[in-house]
């Protein structure tokens, strides 16, 4: 979806933001990707990464988490990207993370232990698009019925059902 | 897709202890048909006696897949079905909406359509509160507040109308601008409003303020920490009642607030009290800053210079072959968005309602998903209710001004 842009390029471009020097510390290896448009700043993280450098931003500032969902780039794999958007009360900055993750496996680390916020999130995520999260404290669909079959928000899911 | 061997179906609380023992706690099924959980809230809970310890909420009774649908429709289409999600504050919906398409477009939004829209939103979160006030104070027995409040909320609706053609459901706003000039009495309706409502806040708070039975139900009920209301994700009037000085209005403005001068009430007391005399100061502010909004409002034109984006005047239409030929394409085919992915977020009266738009370059959105206040503030209702009386939590529901709505989506 959105055009991909150099990584390097955009993290120099931000390295004062408080959000890129605390992970370019602490963990310069799970930054997988960045851009920045809109006046919004994103960073593709690498999957296993996630808890820890959510985490991290924690600690840096990034206070609370706003949001968390996925799209669905079917075809394109890998096809799911799940989406954090964190809120920092003390800088009035947002900032976007995101995970890819393809179809044979499409499962992350739960933040839940980081947030208690991202129960309800990933409970949401886990039902419309499929995305385990592992550690979650209560993996249960939220809006469907338990015995629902498929995941509506899939791209491959079709509007109208399956009939 | 991925098999759910890993999530077992099982009863949402089991009683303690297992085995038939005398002092087992009891399972008490709340909902999704109690008057007090404002629509279709299911709660679970574990009661011992009348002392609530666990609270389990089971939601999705309203869940209409209006994320999905909003994949078929174009740009535009879209707006309607926004104000279907929180059917109490349809503008903000509409607003917020906008105001994240309008980012991916890069679109410039003349002055006046910018007032005019923190005018409607405001407008919207009065009335959003007045309904708050009258069912929350329904809940707890004070019947007679829901039939002074809704008096003035028809006024405001009846405005609603005078604008849009429509009480609830305006759809008033369009990406580029807003939908029609306002009718030419419109202000002088407004202002009588403004002008009569501080009276009329006074009028509630004499209703309820000094009532003993409202105060002992209010006073150190539901109790949440600043800590836990930002662990949770709690924003809104909750979040500021938990002593955190947070509105998106004056800390991240959109739509030309920072225009405006407001103060954001804060309170440290944490309780369903302090969450009541905060709305109650809210209206207050609103009513100011729509007074704001008259006085400066700007002249000028209502839609955005985007020809290819904004629909033409019905004139021009008419009279204008360029014109005749927008208007056909855009109502055809749409307008398409450049790629790319944006998170715009306004403060509701329920919180921070944050609109997540992706477009893949076409006339239709490829993704738009809603961060709905109330949805991260239902979180924290066992925090704020285990410990407490099973009556509290009637209390506790209507503090967190909850919308089912904006929930199932």
């Amino acid at each position: 979806m959105e055009s991909a842009q150099d990584k390097d390029s955009v993290l120099a471009a931000h390295a004062e933001n408080r959000a890129v020097a605390a992970l370019m510390a602490r963990h310069p290896q799970a930054i997988a990707g960045a851009g920045f448009a809109h006046r919004e700043l994103t960073l593709w993280i690498a999957r296993q990464a996630i808890r820890e450098v959510c985490r991290t931003l924690r600690s840096a500032g990034y206070n609370f988490l706003a949001d968390v969902t996925c799209v669905d780039r079917y075809p394109v794999e890998p096809r799911l990207q799940v989406t954090y958007h964190l809120l920092s009360h003390s800088l009035k900055e947002r900032l976007r993370l995101c995970v890819l993750l393809d179809t044979r496996d499409p499962a992350v680390d739960s933040i839940t232990p980081v947030w208690p916020a991202a129960n309800f999130y990933e409970r949401e995520v886990w039902d419309l698009f499929g995305v385990r999260f592992d550690g979650h404290p209560n993996p249960r669909r939220i809006m469907l019925p338990e015995e629902w079959e498929g995941h509506p928000l899939r791209k491959d899911y079709p509007v109208e059902g399956y009939r | 897709m991925p098999d759910a061997a890993n999530f077992t179906i099982d009863p949402l609380i089991e009683p303690r202890p297992e085995s038939a023992s005398g002092d087992r706690t009891m399972v008490l099924n709340m909902g999704p048909q109690h008057p007090s959980t404002h629509g279709v809230l299911r709660l679970v809970l574990e009661i011992d006696g009348e002392t609530v310890l666990r609270l389990v909420p089971d939601i999705g009774f309203l869940h209409t897949g209006i994320e999905k649908t909003c994949e078929a429709k174009f740009y535009q289409q879209v707006v309607p079905l926004t104000d279907r999600i929180d059917y109490l504050s349809p503008m903000s919906n509409n607003l917020c909406y906008c105001l994240a398409v309008e980012k991916l477009l890069e679109l410039e939004i003349p002055p006046r359509a910018q007032y005019l829209r923190v005018l409607l939103n405001e407008l919207t979160r009065i009335q959003s509160h007045l309904v708050w006030l009258g069912t929350h104070a329904m809940d707890i027995g004070a019947l007679t507040v829901f039939l002074y409040t809704f008096r003035e909320r028809e006024e405001i609706l009846k405005i609603f109308e005078h604008v849009s053609g429509q009480r609830m459901m305006g759809s008033y706003f369009r990406i580029g601008g807003l939908a029609l000039e306002p009718p030419l009495d419109l202000f002088d309706r407004v202002r009588k409003l403004l002008d009569m409502m501080p009276e009329r806040i006074d009028e509630y708070q004499n209703l309820l303020t000094g009532n003993p039975i409202w105060v002992n139900r209010l006073k150190g009920v539901g109790y949440l920490s600043a800590a836990d209301a930002v662990a949770f994700g709690v924003t809104g009037p909750p979040l500021r009642a938990s002593g955190v000085d947070w509105d998106l209005r004056r800390d991240m403005p959109y739509s030309g607030y920072e225009k405006f001068q407001f103060k954001v009430p804060v309170s440290q007391d944490g309780d369903v009290w302090a969450r009541y005399q905060l709305r109650m100061e809210e209206m207050r502010e609103s009513v100011k800053i729509c007074r704001q909004a008259l006085e400066g409002m700007p002249s000028g034109p209502i839609k955005a210079d985007a020809p290819k984006i904004v629909l033409p005047d019905r004139e021009k239409m008419k009279t204008e072959m360029e014109s005749l030929i927008h208007h056909f394409k855009i109502v055809t085919e749409g307008f398409a968005v450049p790629a790319g992915q944006v998170y715009q977020a306004i403060e509701s009266p329920r919180g921070e309602m944050g609109y997540f738009v992706v477009s893949d370059g076409t006339s239709k959105p490829y993704r738009v998903h809603m961060r709905n206040p109330t949805f991260a503030s239902l979180q924290a209702l066992e925090t704020m209710c285990a410990g407490r009386l099973l009556a509290d939590v009637v209390a506790v529901i209507g503090s967190i001004d909850i919308v089912l709505g904006e929930i199932d989506r």
